[in-house]
């Protein structure tokens, strides 16, 4: 397929107590697959998705942290992460689990606005 | 214009579902092109036929099928999501050795490529879910 668009995932939601980080994880792999232009954007809860140290066995679920250590393999390292998300829980750029480019909320706005196609998990 | 759907909710918890179902009826009725409506996460609950509401109540998966006959909508179900919950056609039924089947008419199952595709061939890529 010629056409590339350029999609950004934009991840709300903490890694574990719903299934959306992960299986947003799997379409960001299957767009990468058709080698289409890949971000990927974290705020609100969803900046915990790349907070080092995922503990899941407590839970009883499968960790899927290594997965965003992976996104680089395929590509997708466009990674942006909400300023005003972090500082609301006491996060810094250092706890993240993979590079990351931190922004505010405006420039992340901005970001959006040039997306072919938004997808929001 | 061409749209695509997805829907990321399951049935009667979620308003997703009909607000996916009440837009993707409108677009068509207007003469737009739905390319594709593809069912993620819960989403993929919306495919059962085995769905018996009240029958007071409207029938969300049945009101698909039909949309789907009338219109000849491609209506897609993941299928790994569709593995984690249970929905089941025959093709999945014989590759995973289970003892049922209960993909509803107009439903096929298939795999996350055609929800790109669907974001690459479409004008808009209209989600419903939160």
């Amino acid at each position: 397929m010629s056409d590339i668009k350029k999609f950004m995932f934009v991840n709300r939601k903490a890694p574990y107590g719903t299934i959306y980080a992960l299986e947003s994880l799997e379409v960001v792999l299957i767009a990468a697959a058709f080698e289409q232009d890949v971000s990927m954007a974290f705020l609100d809860d969803g900046v915990y998705q790349l907070k080092k140290g995922h503990a899941t066995k407590g839970i009883e679920v499968k960790g899927f942290e290594k997965t965003y250590g992976a996104l680089e393999d395929y590509d997708v390292t466009k990674l942006y992460v909400d300023q005003e998300s972090l500082d609301a829980r006491g996060l810094t750029a250092d706890d993240m689990c993979v590079p990351v480019e931190v922004m505010s909320r405006a420039e992340l706005g901005k970001k959006m606005d040039e997306q072919d196609v938004v997808l929001s998990f | 214009m061409k749209f695509s759907i997805q829907v990321n909710e399951g049935p009667y918890t979620h308003q997703a579902s009909d607000s996916a179902y009440q837009f993707t009826k409108a677009v068509l009725e207007k003469g737009h092109e739905v390319f594709r409506v593809f069912f993620y996460h819960d989403g993929v609950n919306n495919a059962t036929r085995l769905t018996t509401p009240p029958q007071d109540d409207r029938n969300i998966v049945t009101r698909w099928s039909k949309l789907s006959e009338q219109y000849n909508l491609d209506m897609v179900v993941c299928v790994a999501a569709a593995q984690r919950r249970g929905i089941v056609d025959d093709g999945e039924a014989k590759r995973n050795g289970k003892d049922a089947t209960n993909l509803a008419p107009g439903f096929r199952i298939s795999g996350l490529g055609q929800l790109v595709e669907a974001g690459i061939q479409s004008d808009r890529l209209v989600t419903f879910g939160d």
